[in-house]
C-alpha cells in the first residue's frame, strides 16, 4: 500500500492538471485479465471527478482504484467480488449502476412503469373508440318501422 | 461609456417588456385592436434594444475593457480575436445575454411573420413570450449583471477556461440557446390557446415551423458538443450521459415527440390535449436544462459559476413557468375539444407509438438525472447514475422506436395495413438480412448482438427510400412520370425520409464503435505502434508557441501499408494566465472513420505514454445528425408553411363561441 501512496503522489506531482487515465505500466500482463478490468472500470465511479469513470478519470484516486481492481483480480476474484469489495470499502456511489434495491425503486420502475401503463391505456382507448365504430346506437322505434317498410318488399324478392 | 450603454439599453427592453407582457394581453381581452398591435411593436423594439445590449458587452470584449468585470475573468487581452468574441458567452453573465438575445429574436420574428396569425392568438402568443423574458431580464440585471464595473480596472485579464477555447465552443452554445429558446414559441403558443381556449389544426400548423426550427438547432447543437467532448476530452468518447449531456437531450426527446404528434393535430385534428402537453413540456425541460447548468447544482465544465442566489432565482422562474403551465393545462385542456377517430394500426397510430416511446426515453433520462439529487435530498444517501444504467436502460427503448419507423410513413392514415405495409418493406428486410450476414462474416462473431445493430440501421435507410420509391413510383412506372411525381412529392415527405435516414446515419455510426480499437502504450522516439493497418512512428517532441499558450507537441509519422500517409502531432497546451494545461488530441481522418491520438505522461526514461484508437465510421454520428437537420429543413420548406394556413376567403360572419 506503501508503494501505491508513493505512485499516487507521483502522478499528482507530474503535469498540472492532465495526466492519462490508464496507463501503459498499470497494465496487467495477461490480455483477459486487463479487458475485464477495464470493463470493471467503465462501471466504477470515481469518487472525487463529476461523472467519470475510473476509466476515464486522470485523478491520482481514479488510478489507485484501478489498480485495486487489477489487485483483486489477480488474486482471482470474479467481478462480482471485486464489485462487493469496493462497494464495502466505499459504499454504493462507487456504482456508475446502482443496483435494484428498494431505494433505487423508482430509479429502475418508472420508465417501464410509465410505458406499461402507457401501452395499457393506449388499448383501452382504442378498445372504447372501436366499440364505439363497431356498435352504434340502436335504431329508435320509428326508425325500425321506416326501415322494415323500406325493405319489406325487396328483401321478399331477393329471397 | 459603452458598458453602461449596453447596461441602459438591457433596462429599456426590461421597461418594454412589461408593457408586452400586459397591454396585447388586456387588448386580446377586449378586443381592442389598437392595444394586440402595440405588442408587435414593442417586440421587435425589444430585439433591438437587447441587440445594442449584447453588441455593447461584445465591443467590450473585443476592445479588451477589463474594468468590467466579467471581462476580466473571461478573457484576455493576447487571445485570438475569435475567442474574444466567443467569450462574450463563454461565461455565466454572457450566455444568459446570449439567452435573452435569442428569445427576444424569436418574440420580433412572430411579430414581423405572424401577420396571418388570428390577431388575438398573435396579441396573447406574444404577451406569454414576454413573460419569460421580463423573468430572465430580471434575473441578468439582479444576479448576473454582464456589465459590473471593477472600482480599479486591472491590466491583465484572466483568460478563458482553455478548455473553452475552442472553436466547437463558438457554435455549439448559441445553437443550443436557439433550439432551447426555439421551444418557448411552441410553449407560448400552447398558453395562448389554453388562454383563448381554442385550438384546431390550424394552430398545429402555427406552432410547427417554429418547432422544427428549435429543433433543427437543437440537433446540430448536441451533435455539435458531441463532437467537441470526442475531440477536446482527450478520451475519445462521444457521449458520456452527463447530467449537462442530458439537460439537452431531454427537450431534444420532447421536441422529437412534439413534431411528430403536432402532425397527428395539423392533418387529422386528434391528439390535441397531448400536443399541448408536450408543447409545455419540452420548453419546460429547456428551462430546468438551464436551471441544472446554470445553477450550481451540478459541477461541470459547463458550469461557469456556481452562486446559490442565482440558483434559488432561476428555481422561481421554473416553479413559476412549469407549475404556472402545468396548472393552466389541468384546469383548461379538459375544456378543448378531442377531434379525429383513428383505428390503432394507422399513421396516427405510428405516430402515438413513437410519441408514447419518446417520451418514455426522456423520462429515463430525467429520472436518471434527477434521482441522486431527490436521493441525496431526502435520505442523505449517495449513489451515481452513469453511463451504464442510461445504456442499459435507454437502448432498448430506442429499439423498438427505430424498428417502427419505416412502418409509419408507409401506413395510411385512419386505417392502416401493416401486412401490406411490411410487405412493401420487403426489400428493407432483405438488405437488413444481407448487413446481418456480411457484418458477421467481415467481423467474425467479436460482438453478437452489434451486427444486429447495423442491420436494424439498414433498415431504417432502406424504409426511408422504399417511402420514396413508392410514392414516386420508381420501377414501376416510366422513369419520366416517376420524375415528375417526386417533384410534385410535398417537401415535407421528402423531409421525413431524409431525417429518418438521418438518425438510422447516426445509429450506424453508433454501432460501428464496437469494433473500435484501442492501444495504450509507452513509446521512446523511433520506436513504433500498430493499429488496424496503421503504422504510427513517434519521431520525437516539437514545441510551438500560440498566441496565448506554449504548446508541447509528439510528432508521428503515420504509414499505411508502409506508404506514409500524413503526420499526427498530439499536444499539451500550457496556458501561463491560469497555470493550466489541456490535452490537444491529434485527429486523422480516412474516409469517414479516424485515427485518434491522445498523449500522456512523459516518464523518467523519455518515453511517452500515448494512447491511440481507431474509431471505425466515426464521422457518421455527427453527419448523421447533420442529415436529420437537412430534412427539418426540408420539411420547413414545405409550402404550406411557406402559404401559411388557408384563410377564408370571404369575410364570414364569426359565429358566437358557446
Amino acid at each position: 500500500m506503501r508503494a501505491l501512496g508513493k505512485l499516487a503522489l507521483l502522478i499528482a506531482l507530474a503535469l498540472p492538471g492532465v495526466t492519462h487515465a490508464v496507463t501503459p505500466s498499470e497494465m496487467l500482463k495477461d490480455p483477459v485479465l486487463e479487458s475485464r478490468a477495464r470493463n470493471l472500470s467503465r462501471e466504477l465511479r470515481c469518487m472525487v471527478c463529476q461523472n467519470q469513470s475510473i476509466d476515464d478519470s486522470e485523478a491520482p484516486l481514479a488510478k489507485d482504484l484501478r489498480l485495486l481492481v487489477r489487485e483483486r483480480l489477480t488474486l482471482g476474484d470474479s467481478d462480482k467480488q471485486v464489485l462487493d469489495f469496493l462497494v464495502s470499502r466505499y459504499g454504493e456511489f462507487v456504482l456508475l449502476k446502482p443496483r435494484f434495491e428498494w431505494h433505487t425503486l423508482l430509479l429502475w420502475g418508472v420508465s417501464p412503469a410509465v410505458l406499461l401503463i402507457g401501452v395499457f391505456a393506449l388499448v383501452m382507448m382504442a378498445r372504447r373508440r372501436s366499440a364505439v365504430i363497431a356498435s352504434p346506437p340502436a335504431l329508435s322505434e320509428a326508425e325500425q318501422r321506416r326501415l322494415s317498410t323500406l325493405t319489406g318488399p325487396s328483401s321478399a324478392n331477393v329471397d | 461609456m459603452i458598458p453602461e450603454l449596453g447596461h441602459y439599453a438591457l433596462v429599456l427592453a426590461l421597461a418594454l417588456g412589461l408593457v408586452q407582457a400586459i397591454v396585447p394581453l388586456a387588448g386580446a381581452r377586449w378586443h381592442d385592436t389598437a392595444l394586440m398591435r402595440l405588442g408587435s411593436s414593442t417586440a421587435s423594439m425589444q430585439f433591438v434594444f437587447v441587440a445594442v445590449s449584447f453588441l455593447a458587452l461584445t465591443a467590450c470584449y473585443v476592445t479588451s475593457d477589463f474594468s468590467v468585470s466579467s471581462v476580466f475573468e473571461n478573457s484576455h487581452s493576447q487571445m485570438p480575436l475569435i475567442y474574444k468574441v466567443t467569450s462574450v458567452w463563454g461565461n455565466h453573465e454572457g450566455s444568459m445575454l446570449l439567452w435573452v438575445l435569442i428569445l427576444s429574436l424569436f418574440g420580433a420574428l412572430v411579430a414581423l411573420f405572424g401577420n396571418n396569425l388570428p390577431e388575438t392568438l398573435k396579441a396573447n402568443v406574444l404577451a406569454v413570450q414576454y413573460w419569460i423574458a421580463c423573468a430572465f431580464y430580471h434575473f441578468i440585471l439582479l444576479t448576473s449583471n454582464p456589465f459590473l464595473r471593477l472600482a480599479q480596472a486591472p491590466l491583465e485579464g484572466r483568460d478563458l477556461n482553455p478548455i473553452l477555447q475552442d472553436i466547437g465552443l463558438a457554435i455549439h452554445p448559441p445553437l443550443l440557446y436557439l433550439g432551447y429558446v426555439g421551444f418557448s414559441i411552441a410553449f407560448s403558443f400552447a398558453i395562448a390557446a389554453l388562454i383563448e381556449g381554442r385550438i384546431d389544426a390550424a394552430w398545429a400548423r402555427w406552432v410547427r415551423p417554429w418547432t422544427l426550427a428549435a429543433w433543427m438547432c437543437l440537433t446540430v447543437g448536441i451533435a455539435m458538443g458531441s463532437y467537441w467532448a470526442y475531440y477536446e476530452l482527450g478520451w475519445g468518447g462521444f457521449w458520456f450521459w452527463d447530467p449537462v449531456e442530458n439537460a439537452s437531450l431531454m427537450p431534444w426527446l420532447a421536441g422529437t415527440a412534439l413534431l411528430h404528434s403536432a402532425v397527428v393535430m395539423e392533418k387529422r385534428n386528434a391528439l390535441k390535449i397531448w400536443t399541448l402537453l408536450l408543447a409545455i413540456l419540452a420548453f419546460s425541460l429547456s428551462l430546468i436544462g438551464t436551471f441544472l447548468v446554470r445553477s450550481g447544482v451540478l459541477t461541470s465544465v459547463h458550469t461557469f459559476a456556481s452562486d446559490p442566489k442565482r440558483g434559488v432565482f432561476i428555481l422561481a422562474i421554473l416553479v413559476l413557468f412549469i407549475g404556472g403551465g402545468l396548472t393552466l393545462f389541468a384546469w383548461r385542456a379538459p375544456m378543448l375539444k378531442q377531434g379525429g377517430l383513428f383505428a390503432p394500426v394507422s399513421r396516427e397510430g405510428a405516430l402515438v407509438f413513437n410519441n408514447l416511446f419518446l417520451t418514455t426515453a426522456c423520462l429515463t433520462v430525467f429520472v436518471g438525472t434527477l434521482y441522486p439529487l431527490a436521493l441525496e435530498a431526502l435520505t442523505d444517501e449517495k449513489i451515481s447514475v452513469g453511463a451504464p444504467f442510461f445504456n442499459l436502460t435507454f437502448a432498448p427503448l430506442f429499439i423498438p422506436l427505430m424498428f417502427a419507423m419505416p412502418f409509419g410513413p408507409l401506413l395510411a392514415w385512419k386505417r392502416g395495413d401493416v401486412l401490406g405495409v411490411a410487405q412493401r418493406l420487403m426489400a428493407a428486410f432483405a438488405a437488413a438480412l444481407l448487413a446481418i450476414a456480411v457484418t458477421f462474416v467481415v467481423t467474425g462473431m467479436s460482438s453478437a448482438l452489434a451486427p444486429f445493430g447495423i442491420g436494424l440501421a439498414l433498415f431504417v435507410m432502406a424504409g426511408a427510400l422504399t417511402d420514396l420509391v413508392e410514392r414516386t413510383g420508381l420501377f414501376r412506372l416510366p422513369l419520366a412520370t416517376a420524375r415528375m411525381r417526386a417533384a410534385g412529392l410535398p417537401r415535407s415527405t421528402w423531409g421525413t425520409a431524409v431525417a429518418h435516414f438521418g438518425i438510422a446515419v447516426t445509429l450506424f455510426g453508433i454501432v460501428c464503435q464496437t469494433w473500435a480499437s484501442e492501444r495504450i502504450v509507452a513509446l521512446k522516439p523511433t520506436q513504433t505502434v500498430e493499429l488496424a493497418g496503421y503504422d504510427l512512428t513517434f519521431d520525437g517532441m516539437v514545441q510551438h508557441a500560440g498566441p496565448n499558450f506554449r504548446e508541447l507537441a509528439a510528432k508521428f509519422t503515420v504509414r499505411s501499408g508502409g506508404v506514409p500517409i500524413g503526420v499526427m502531432e498530439p499536444s499539451k497546451r500550457s496556458f501561463a494566465s491560469r497555470g493550466t494545461t489541456t490535452t490537444e488530441a491529434a485527429l486523422m481522418t480516412r474516409g469517414v472513420s479516424q485515427l485518434y491520438l491522445s498523449l500522456g505522461d512523459t516518464n523518467d526514461d523519455g518515453s511517452i505514454a500515448v494512447r491511440l484508437y481507431h474509431k471505425p465510421m466515426v464521422l457518421l454520428i455527427w453527419l448523421g445528425a447533420v442529415v436529420m437537420m437537412l430534412g427539418g429543413g426540408l420539411s420547413l420548406s414545405d409550402r404550406r408553411l411557406r402559404i401559411g394556413a388557408p384563410k377564408p376567403a370571404t369575410k364570414s360572419v364569426l359565429q358566437p363561441a358557446e
